[in-house]
């Protein structure tokens, strides 16, 4: 079963680099307005550096947790700046919560998306509001979580997260930076979607798809 | 339009230009076999000496590595392009460096450099090296002075370096390199204005717009705005207002001593660098202050931006001792 989970795992950052791909440019321009336009580069250098590295597990002895760690170091290495250390420790703590957990279900989601955005508030000292990542992360986490205890389908429980993430991410527009490098520019962040919200916001929105769809599988 | 940029490929600037530093200085530093983003001093890094470890993201140069050397760091760990290095090349830069007293890690104060620095002093720390930690926040247009700890560290690195470097030159025990480094950074004043913007290597596009006629003062050497938008100013109005800022705060003596260092945020030729170290000299006279020591040139640029900063260090006996205390770095000999 946990081979079957790390196979999982595996495509779902496939699936994760494509879409930062996609979005490489949009990304990049956001930066540029409230950050010195490098996001859309670090997003992608850092998930192409997890696929590669995801390419050389051997897959018959690897473990959910394995493929987390795995991301973990690699993107990390391959990009430093602020982003590289919030989502390795998103990963590691991911790493961590997938333990516990032997089959692909709402609950495994739940724990993954609970993980991630518990790792960056714990790595950059954050809170919601501050107009960073955690304003996509910490909703869609919570959202999550919420279907998952009402008893909702799998599919649910992503769709949900990704609006909750999606509607986090739309709101760092209205907020003033106060971490990271936009916080230099005060009330002149306002108006601009943080960089790091709405690359999470396609994370967490490749993440919700990847599982509906391997349920369905 | 793409910017106009000399260059093969953008993401392989930072590794093509370590190949070029290590062509043209490889008498006084190397990089690691382990980490090719690690560079370490040939000369400098011995036992009983505090480890000096520096670092950032490319795109300053000679900040940071060109200030890797026999009396000033020791070891630099080098970033993607305005990107702290994550904490691998920190890492190996601190064992390379470590003699068993400690290792010190200096850098200037972003988010991300904090994190991969901290990431990298924790897994030093299960090595068993002891490693602290000094951030420069020289630029004091970037937040009020009640929020000091918030300020970002700019070209006032080059001065907060070169006292921690000598000081770990000098064999004083870690607490005394930090307490000098500190204290260095305590006496540091930076203020920038640029005048164009600068793209990188990998997008070649203009990082911020900026009028034609537009100057920026205070912003910083990643393009951060500083306090106001405005028409270009003559050299005089320019330095005027950025010595009486630095000047406000420093709150100088007649007869204190300063060391001066006017700055090219890269494309400002020195020819407009010496006029305004003209007038700064000039402020310093009027003010009863002596120009203990005066750098003039690109020490931490920002690319292609257009601009420049001025930066004082207030000097007391200790802090001359060290700015005085020879170095023989890649980029940099004094």
């Amino acid at each position: 079963m946990s081979r079957n989970q790390a196979r999982e795992l595996v495509s779902m950052f496939y699936a994760i680099s494509e879409a930062i791909e996609a979005e490489r440019g949009s990304l990049t321009r956001l930066d540029g307005v409230i950050g010195d336009a490098d996001h859309g580069i670090t997003m992608s250098t850092g998930f192409l550096a997890v696929n590669s590295a995801l390419s050389k597990l051997d897959m018959e002895n690897c473990t959910p947790s394995d493929v987390f760690f795995t991301a973990a170091n690699a993107f990390l290495n391959a990009v430093g700046a602020s982003t590289g250390p919030l989502y390795a420790t998103a990963f590691l703590c991911a790493a961590t919560a997938v333990r516990q957990h032997d089959c692909v279900d709402g609950r495994f989601l739940c724990s993954i998306f609970a993980a991630i955005a518990e790792g960056i508030r714990e790595r950059g000292k954050g809170a919601r509001g501050d107009k960073t990542m955690l304003d996509a992360w910490l909703p869609a986490a919570e959202a999550a979580h919420a279907a998952y205890e009402r008893g909702a389908s799998v599919d649910q429980i992503a769709r949900e997260a990704a609006e909750a993430g999606a509607a986090g991410a739309a709101a760092t527009r209205a907020m003033i930076a106060s971490k990271g490098r936009a916080a230099r520019l005060g009330e002149r962040s306002l108006g601009h979607i943080d960089p790091g919200a709405a690359s999470a916001r396609i994370i967490i929105e490749t993440i919700g798809v990847h599982f509906k769809k391997s349920i369905q599988q | 339009m793409a910017t106009k940029k000399i260059i093969n490929r953008g993401d392989d600037a930072v590794d093509e230009m370590l190949d070029g530093v290590i062509a043209a200085h490889g008498d006084v530093v190397m990089q690691l076999a382990e980490n090719p983003r690690a560079l370490v001093a040939r000369e400098g890094p011995r036992k009983g000496k505090v480890g000096l470890v520096i670092g950032g993201g490319s795109g300053h140069e000679p900040t940071f590595l060109g200030f890797v050397g026999k009396g000033l760091a020791d070891a630099a760990a080098i970033g993607n392009v305005f990107a702290s290095p994550p904490p691998d090349p920190v890492l190996a830069c601190t064992k390379a460096v470590d003699g068993g007293a400690g290792v010190l890690y200096m850098y200037g104060n972003y988010a991300g450099d904090v994190m991969n620095f901290d990431m990298a002093a924790e897994m030093a720390a299960m090595e068993d090296i002891e490693v602290r930690t000094v951030l420069s926040t020289d630029d004091i247009a970037s937040a009020p002075v009640s929020e000091r700890e918030k300020r970002r560290g700019v070209a006032g690195n080059f001065f907060i370096f070169k006292a921690g470097g000598a000081a770990c030159d000098m064999m004083l025990p870690l607490d005394e390199c930090e307490r000098i480094a500190r204290k260095a950074n305590d006496h540091t004043y930076t203020i920038g204005v640029a005048l164009s913007p600068c793209s990188l290597p990998q997008t070649r596009k203009w990082n911020f717009e900026m009028g034609e006629n537009d100057m920026e003062i205070g912003m910083g050497i990643h393009g951060e705005p500083g306090m106001m938008r405005e028409s270009l100013q003559t050299a005089d109005e320019i330095t005027d207002r950025i010595m009486d800022s630095i000047f406000e705060e420093m709150a100088p003596q007649k007869g204190d001593r300063v060391a001066v260092l006017v700055n090219s945020l890269g494309s400002t030729p020195l020819m407009e660098l010496y006029i305004m170290n003209r007038r700064v000299h000039q402020r310093l006279g009027e003010a009863g202050l002596s120009a203990h020591k005066t750098w003039v040139g690109g020490y931490c640029t920002s690319l292609e931006m257009a601009g420049a900063s001025i930066t004082l260090m207030h000097l007391d006996d200790e802090l001359t001792r060290m700015v005085d205390h020879p170095c023989a770095c890649a980029m940099f000999n004094g």
